[in-house]
C-alpha cells in the first residue's frame, strides 16, 4: 500500500539534493553547515523508523547544535537577474502558471480519486501522496519544458529552503517539546492552577478562563492540540458541561476555535507564522504574526461571546 | 509546579532571541528533570515524538519546482497578470483567496493551497503588484505579502472544522469519549460554522478597510 513509506524517502531524495546543491554553494560561507543540516533531515525522512527512539534524539541533538552554534549561513543569490526574469515572463506569458498549478489540482483531484482505493493507497495519507504525485508531475512538466541543468531545480530550491534555515524543523521540535510536556504532566498542573483561579459559581468566569485558557494556553505550546485536552480537563468537563449543563459539543467545538485565535498569536506555531515570514523574506521576522492580531482578538471575542449564548440554553 | 520551568524557559527564549532550536531543546530537558525523566528515556521521548511528527517538514518537496519557476519569471508573470486586470485591487484579491481557502478547507482539502503551494508563488506577488499599483509606491509591499500569508491561515483555520474528518473534531472526539461523553463528529462542526462567519466578516473588513488605506495614499 501506497502511504507515507513512500512519501517520507521521496521528500528526503529532495533534501538530499538540497544537501548536495549546499556543498557546491562556494557563495555562502557557512555551506557546510546547511549541508549537514538538510543532510540530518534527509535521513530522517528516509531512514526515521529504523533508527529508533534514541537515534533520532541523536539526530536531533545533531540538527540543534548546526542551528545553535550559528553554523547556518546564506549564500549569493546565485540565480537569474530581475529583467531576465521579466524577458522571460513577457516571453512565456501564462504557460508559466501551468507547472505551478498542477501541484495544487493534483492535490485536489488525487486527495478525491485515491480515497476511493483504500486498497492502493492510505486512504489516511491521500492528500500527502497526491502532493508528492503532484510535486512529480509539477518537476517533470518544468524540466521538459525549460531543459535546465540537472542540478539547477535543486539549487533554486536550495535557494529557497536557505531562506527558511533551521526553521524549517522547529514546527517538529515543538510537536516533540509538546510530548515532554505531556510526558511530565505540565497540562494537568496548568488546567489545576486555572481551575482555582474561577470564582465559585460564576458561569462567565468559568467561559472566560475556558476561552482565554484555551487562547493563552495555545500561544504558550503553539499549538491548540496540545491545550485542549488540559482546558476540557480543567474547566470544560467539571465547570461548563457538568456543572452548569453546557452542550457538549458547543463548549468542545467553540473552545477548540479560540484555541486557533492563539495560534494566530504565536511565533511557537512555527510551520503558520514564522516560516512562511523567512519563505516570503520578509525582514520582519513577526510581520504575519502582526498581520493576525487584529483579526485574531475581535474573533477571540466572538468565540467567548457565542459560547455564553448558545451552549446555555 | 516545577515542571513549569519549561514554559517560563520557552518565552524568556523567545522574547531575548536565543535560537528557538536551542530554547526548545533546553526547554525540554528543563521539564523532563524537573518530573524526574531520565536523561536517555527524555532523549528517546523527544526523538519518537519528532519522528513521528516529519509529516510537516514533508511541504518542503515543492521548492524545486517553486524555485526553478521563478527562475524563469514566474512572479514576474504574476505581478504583470494583476497589472494587466482593471478594477482588480489587493483587498479583493485577497478577499477571493479568504474565501477560496475557507470553503476548500471546510471540504477538507486542506492541502491543496499553502505558503509553499500557492502563496509564496502566486498570491503574495499578485497581492505586492496590486498593493503596489495602488499606492503607487516603488517599493516591495512586505505588509501585503505578509496580510497574503495571513489571509491563508484564517481561511485553514477558520474553515477546516467544518469538515468531519479533519484532526482537530477527531481529537474533540476522542477527549470527550474520554468522559463518557458520545458525540456525532457532524454535532462538532456544526458549531464551528457561526465562528467560520464572524472570521470572513471580520477578516473581510480587514481586508477592505486595507484596501481603501493602500489606494489613499
Amino acid at each position: 500500500m501506497i502511504g507515507l513509506n513512500l512519501v517520507y524517502p521521496f521528500a528526503g531524495l529532495i533534501f538530499l539534493a538540497f544537501a548536495a546543491s549546499a556543498l557546491r554553494d562556494r557563495s555562502n560561507p557557512k555551506r557546510f553547515g546547511n549541508a549537514g543540516f538538510y543532510a540530518l533531515i534527509a535521513l530522517s525522512l528516509v531512514a526515521g523508523d529504523h533508527l529508533g527512539d534514541l537515534g533520532n534524539g541523536v539526530l536531533v541533538l545533531g540538527l540543534v547544535a548546526i542551528a545553535g552554534l550559528g553554523l547556518m549561513g546564506r549564500g549569493a543569490a546565485a540565480s537569474t537577474s530581475p529583467e531576465q526574469r521579466s524577458e522571460e515572463a513577457g516571453r512565456r506569458r501564462n504557460r508559466l502558471f501551468v507547472p505551478a498549478l498542477i501541484i495544487p489540482v493534483t492535490a485536489l483531484a488525487g486527495t478525491l480519486a485515491f480515497k476511493q482505493m483504500p486498497t492502493a493507497i492510505d486512504p489516511k495519507q491521500a492528500t500527502l501522496v497526491a502532493l508528492s504525485l503532484g510535486v512529480v508531475l509539477a518537476l517533470g512538466t518544468a524540466l521538459l519544458w525549460f531543459r535546465p541543468r540537472p542540478m539547477t531545480a535543486f539549487d533554486e530550491g536550495r535557494r529557497l529552503m536557505d531562506g527558511v534555515g533551521w526553521a524549517a524543523v522547529l514546527p517538529q521540535m515543538l510537536a516533540s517539546l509538546g510530548a515532554v510536556f505531556a510526558l511530565a504532566g505540565v497540562g494537568e498542573v496548568v488546567g489545576g492552577l486555572v481551575g482555582a483561579m474561577i470564582p465559585q459559581g460564576s458561569l462567565i468566569g468559568a467561559v472566560l478562563a475556558y476561552t482565554l485558557g484555551m487562547a493563552l494556553f495555545t500561544i504558550v505550546m503553539g499549538n491548540a492540540f496540545a491545550a485542549f485536552p488540559v482546558m476540557v480537563a480543567a474547566v470544560g468537563i467539571p465547570l461548563l458541561i457538568r456543572g452548569a449543563g453546557g452542550d457538549p459539543a458547543i463548549v468542545a467545538a467553540i473552545g477548540m476555535l479560540a484555541g486557533f485565535c492563539g495560534t494566530l498569536m504565536t511565533p511557537m506555531a512555527a510551520n503558520f507564522n514564522l516560516v512562511p515570514a523567512a519563505l516570503l523574506d520578509l525582514k520582519d521576522r513577526n510581520g504575519v504574526i502582526r498581520a493576525q492580531i487584529p483579526t485574531a482578538l475581535p474573533l477571540l471575542a466572538v468565540n467567548i461571546a457565542l459560547l455564553y449564548w448558545l451552549a446555555f440554553r | 509546579m516545577l515542571v513549569l520551568s519549561g514554559i517560563v524557559i520557552i518565552v524568556a527564549g523567545f522574547l531575548l532571541r536565543f535560537n528557538p532550536l536551542l530554547v526548545v531543546l533546553v526547554s525540554a530537558v528543563a521539564t523532563g528533570l524537573a518530573a524526574g525523566i531520565g536523561p536517555l528515556d527524555l532523549l528517546a521521548a523527544f526523538g519518537k515524538a519528532f519522528n513521528d511528527s516529519r509529516y510537516v517538514t514533508v511541504i518542503y518537496m515543492v521548492l524545486p519546482v517553486i524555485g526553478l519557476l521563478e527562475r524563469h519569471g514566474l512572479q514576474e508573470r504574476a505581478r504583470t497578470l494583476i497589472a494587466g486586470l482593471k478594477g482588480f485591487t489587493v483587498g479583493r484579491l485577497l478577499l477571493g483567496y479568504l474565501a477560496f481557502r475557507q470553503i476548500t478547507a471546510a471540504l477538507g482539502l486542506v492541502s491543496v493551497a499553502g505558503h509553499a503551494q500557492t502563496v509564496r508563488p502566486l498570491v503574495a506577488p499578485m497581492a505586492e503588484a496590486a498593493a503596489q499599483q495602488q499606492s503607487g509606491e516603488e517599493d516591495r509591499d512586505e505588509e501585503a505579502a505578509a496580510m497574503a500569508a495571513a489571509t491563508d491561515n484564517i481561511g485553514l483555520f477558520f474553515g477546516e472544522d467544518i469538515f468531519i474528518a479533519i484532526g482537530s473534531i477527531l481529537l474533540m472526539k476522542g477527549v470527550l469519549e474520554g468522559y463518557g461523553i458520545s458525540i456525532e463528529p457532524l454535532h462538532l462542526s456544526v458549531w464551528a460554522i457561526p465562528t467560520a462567519i464572524a472570521a470572513f466578516l471580520i477578516h473581510g473588513l480587514r481586508l477592505w478597510l486595507f484596501d481603501r488605506r493602500k489606494s489613499r495614499r
